[in-house]
């Protein structure tokens, strides 16, 4: 990589590693999430690819220095592609003991710890619930402790500006910043470009932060405490333009695309939630773009205003979390009843009820697809990476459109949250999302507001056109006249064609995939925000030699129409999911399918190993000259 | 659009729905006075809205031949913004009711009122739910015997005005179903205001709380029990039009104008007076005071879906419209061959 030679000249070892995972973890004051991020946009500008897992508490400051107002954020940097943020940490930098502690667990054998020594005093330690210095104990000498006493050298660094001590410390992350660019060979370029128009306004706090950076840069390559630093190549992406791309800022451009492709303005109401609160403040910013955000007084408000804004002809969203959309299932109920285009998405978070609101978990899929009273089905797609929420976006108002129906987006914190890079499409490109509104018949024959066409969908006409006028309603509807009707064959009649309609759209979705051999042993079926650790557990397996494919979903409802035979092609299925076994019920009620689950709710995502350990077990050792899946 | 409108009648603005209203309901002279006074809005149906929620008085939309909806319980406020926000062509009515008003939807009608949303608000009161039979509402007096309160209500009831001058609205009138003329022209004026207009009409449901409002109804007692607020006017009543409302402290107080009482006394009408004057008619009720009926305030302030719009429009002249491939390409990007 010439990228950063300028800047580096190595005067210690070098080593060439394949791919490294980090961690920073400090108090939720520190600085953590934006260390993180610049360590990432770094990491993709000199061609790695990366996957990033932010773990933040859900109080804004917990009490300082303690376990509970610990942040965190794990990067995964590779010369290969990567799906997962990394299971098990190569460095680990912790900026107190509370940090240390609370993270430790998931550093290697090995691993490289780097702390502020200057800040394990005794009120640390007390913070942190420590008896004794953990620095000190047996368990540390497990890994490759390097104490660097980082507050000292900030402040020295900064000494001459007339910055007071608080405002000294908070360049610490800068300093770690520094020391981590400098031990895997990142250029401290594109940070320094982000210092600069970040603090531009104020001269001092940036000249503190650069000097900081500069610090932290200069002790790695001066220090006796690491003799070795680390490269990582460019990965081997596709061709194209790349940029680092987080999940909720994925979907809002997927939504102002989606607009722009119907040829449409964007209505977007919402209630701030997390952890789907970003996406509102990123599309807030693009009112140029004919985006009409609407921060409503509640979530049942949020989905009456897009409701009302579907009525009206603009393209409707609306957001939450899963607490939120509990709220919103009466109004869910009511689009599929007015049979409206609208987008529900859900980003899903750790519950029942409140839950854990920071943590991700994909226990939602049943309540969206089943939560509303009386038989009131919709289509369900769930995006499988942050940078796959912008197609999933486009795709869920291209079906809502067509059918004439609401569809929910299922997303989830944990790729809400996380970033990977995401090759730029050109928009020209896209195909368009043809809309027709329909114009008062020329032999003025009796419009029908409930006809139907091919996929059973109906017309959406909008008010203002002449001779058009009807009426929708939460009643049922006569067919074809949309009158109110209360009639029982035309009830059962109604019924059957609107989950006749949302099974039609397993028509148009492309069949579905599976990556590794169409029969054998095992078959991994995952949805959602796990694909990227099952699609990483099952190709180190089939390397392996183990009978093992995967299979991931994107449509929940309906299901791809080959699924069933895909499903009975393998000995077993195995579904993981971060919920106690939703898809799996599904799989079973659908298919008469004996699906094995394998189910964490512990608020985090799945590590590979979890999942290649589960697979050992539920297929047979590789044989000698058994052939490996490519 | 078209040159010149052809002239509308009421029937011009019927669906071909039978009204299913219970007979001798309260609804139908609404309803009736609703489609009176629509041709003189000059707007065609098909510009026109009805957006209703839930309760007897939701159903009123089926009714109408223009575009409607009958959402749900409570909601219709939030789906008429969203609907006023994305269509600012388009006039839209709310049709409520005590409970889909002031309970169940509370809170979107205070923030429908807040934002000043321009839609036309009509609030059924009959102060009972009469599409459950008979419970009582957050309009029925304390001590009302209802099917779910058989020793009487222990709740306060809400006073519609009061909450909708705590939201800040900036128009708000009452009227009474039997008063066809007062009602027509009211809604007219509401019909006409930009902003959120607020109408309580005093209905009669007279199968579950019949009488409710007999004493503003009754011929031969409203001219005693009710006071027609006319802007710039003294506020006078009475079937011989001798008693006024004058100012006592911060208090109103019924006086005799046959005992020498000069009109400069008494209290005036003032649409445009603070919210004060707003409570101080509100707090008026039957039968120590006569209630007042007519437009109680009749202010501007800016609407929410102008200033939303607004906005989009200062980001266009300051951004231009937006090109999705610039915003893709801003930003730390990179090539990979």
């Amino acid at each position: 990589m010439s990228a950063n030679s300028s800047s580096a000249a190595p005067s210690k070892e070098v080593a060439e590693v394949s791919e490294v995972t980090v961690r920073l973890a400090g108090d939720s004051g520190d600085g953590m999430q934006l260390l993180g991020t610049q360590l990432t946009n770094t990491s993709a500008l000199l061609g790695n690819d990366v996957a990033t897992f932010p773990d933040f508490p859900a109080e804004i400051r917990a009490p300082r220095g303690t376990r509970a107002g610990v942040s965190g954020f794990q990067v995964q940097f590779a010369a290969h592609e990567v799906h997962t943020p990394g299971d098990t940490l190569d460095a680990l930098v912790a900026m107190n003991p509370a940090a240390l502690i609370t993270n430790y667990k998931d550093l290697r054998p090995g691993g490289l710890l780097i702390v502020d020594e200057d800040s394990f005093t005794d009120k640390d330690l007390k913070l942190a619930n420590l008896d004794e210095n953990p620095l000190e104990s047996e368990w540390i000498k497990e890994y490759r402790l390097v104490k660097v006493p980082i507050t000292r050298l900030t402040r020295e660094a900064v000494a001459d500006l007339g910055l007071s001590v608080k405002e000294s410390d908070r360049c610490r992350n800068f300093f770690a910043m520094g020391l981590i660019y400098w031990l895997y060979g990142r250029s401290m370029e594109p940070t320094l470009r982000f210092i600069r128009a970040k603090f531009g306004k104020m001269p001092q706090v940036q000249e503190a932060n650069e000097r900081a950076l500069r610090a932290g840069w200069a002790f790695g390559e001066t220090t006796e405490l690491l003799n070795t630093s680390y490269r990582v190549a460019s990965a081997h992406l596709p061709p194209g333009t790349y940029r680092n791309m987080m999940g909720n800022q994925a979907m809002a451009w997927g939504l102002m695309t989606a607009a722009r492709l119907s040829g449409k303005d964007l209505f977007y109401g919402s209630y701030p939630i997390t952890p789907a609160s970003d996406i509102l403040h990123e599309l807030s910013r693009y009112k140029n773009f004919g985006v009409y955000t609407f921060q409503a007084e509640d979530e049942i408000a949020a989905v009456c205003a897009a409701i009302g804004a579907a009525y009206g002809g603009a393209m409707a969203v609306t957001t939450s979390s899963g607490p939120g959309i509990a709220l919103k299932a009466e109004a869910m109920g009511l689009a599929v009843m007015l049979e409206l285009p609208l987008l529900v998405i859900d980003v899903q978070r750790g519950g029942p009820s409140t839950g854990l609101p920071t943590k991700t978990e994909q226990a939602d899929l049943l309540q969206v697809l089943f939560g509303r009273n009386g038989e009131a089905p919709l289509p369900v797609l769930a995006a499988r990476s942050p940078a796959d929420c912008f197609d999933t976006a486009i795709e869920a108002w291209r079906i809502a459109t067509q059918f004439m129906v609401p569809v929910v987006i299922l997303s989830d914190g944990y790729i809400a949250n996380g970033s990977e890079p995401w090759r730029i499409p050109n928009v020209e490109d896209l195909p368009p999302i043809p809309i027709v509104h329909p114009v008062a018949p020329e032999d003025g024959s009796r419009f029908l507001p409930y006809a139907r066409d091919e996929n059973l969908a109906r017309p959406w006409a909008i008010p203002g056109t002449p001779a058009l006028m009807h009426r929708v309603g939460g009643l049922e509807k006569e067919d074809g006249t949309g009158n109110v009707s209360y009639d029982a064959m035309n009830h059962q009649k109604m019924v059957r064609i609107r989950a006749q309609k949302v099974a039609n759209v397993a028509k148009v979705i492309p069949p579905q995939e599976v990556m590794g051999p169409d029969s054998g042993e095992l078959l991994v079926v995952s949805w959602g925000g796990t694909y990227g650790t099952c699609y990483t557990a099952v190709r180190q397996m089939q390397m392996a030699g183990r009978s093992v494919a995967h299979c991931h979903l994107r449509h929940l409802n309906p299901f791809p129409s080959n699924l069933g035979d895909i499903l009975s092609a393998y000995d077993r299925v195995l579904v993981p999911e971060l919920n106690c076994g939703q898809l799996r019920l599904l799989l079973r009620g659908n298919f008469l399918v004996d699906a094995i689950g394998f189910n964490k709710v512990q608020g985090r995502p799945f590590t590979v190993s979890e999942l290649t350990d589960k697979i050992s077990e539920l297929t047979s050792p590789a044989r000698a000259g058994a052939k490996v899946a490519s | 659009m078209s040159e010149s409108l052809p002239v509308l009648k009421p029937t011009d603005f019927a669906s071909d729905q039978d009204v299913r209203w219970c007979p001798g309901c309260g609804d139908y002279s609404i309803l009736a006075q609703m489609k009176k006074m629509l041709p003189e809005l000059g707007l065609p149906p098909e510009k026109i809205v009805f957006v209703s929620g839930i309760g007897c008085s939701s159903r009123f939309p089926y009714y109408m031949n223009t575009y409607g909806m009958h959402s749900i319980h409570g909601r219709a406020p939030a789906v008429a913004t969203g609907l006023r926000v994305s269509r600012p062509d388009l006039k839209v009515f709310v049709i409520t009711g005590d409970g889909d008003a002031l309970s169940i939807g509370g809170n979107h009608f205070l923030h429908l009122v807040r934002r000043n949303v321009d839609v036309t608000l009509v609030l059924f009161n009959n102060r009972i739910y009469g599409l459950t039979k008979g419970q009582y509402s957050p309009t029925s007096p304390e001590g009302q015997v209802t099917k779910s309160t058989p020793m009487g209500s222990v709740d306060h009831p809400l006073n519609p005005i009061m909450v909708a001058m705590a939201a800040g609205a900036t128009f708000i009138a009452r009227s009474v179903d039997s008063q066809v003329k007062h009602l027509a022209s009211i809604l007219y004026r509401a019909a006409q205001h930009r902003g959120t207009s607020v109408v309580e009409v005093y209905q009669n449901c007279n199968v579950f709380n019949d009488g409710a409002w007999d004493y503003a109804k009754d011929r031969a007692t409203r001219e005693d029990t009710t006071l027609e607020l006319e802007h710039g006017k003294p506020m006078i009543f009475g079937k011989n039009r001798d008693k006024g409302i004058r100012l006592n402290g911060l208090q109103p107080e019924v006086v005799d104008l046959s005992s020498g009482i000069a009109q400069d006394d008494l209290l005036f009408h003032d649409e445009q007076a603070d919210s004060t004057l707003v409570h101080l008619l509100a707090r008026m009720r039957h039968p120590e005071f006569p209630e007042p009926i007519g437009v109680f305030r009749a202010v501007q302030r800016p609407i929410f879906e102008e200033q939303v719009r607004g906005q989009i429009e200062a980001a266009r002249q300051r951004s231009g419209p937006g090109d999705l491939n610039k915003l893709f390409h801003a930003g730390e990007t990179w090539e990979v061959q």
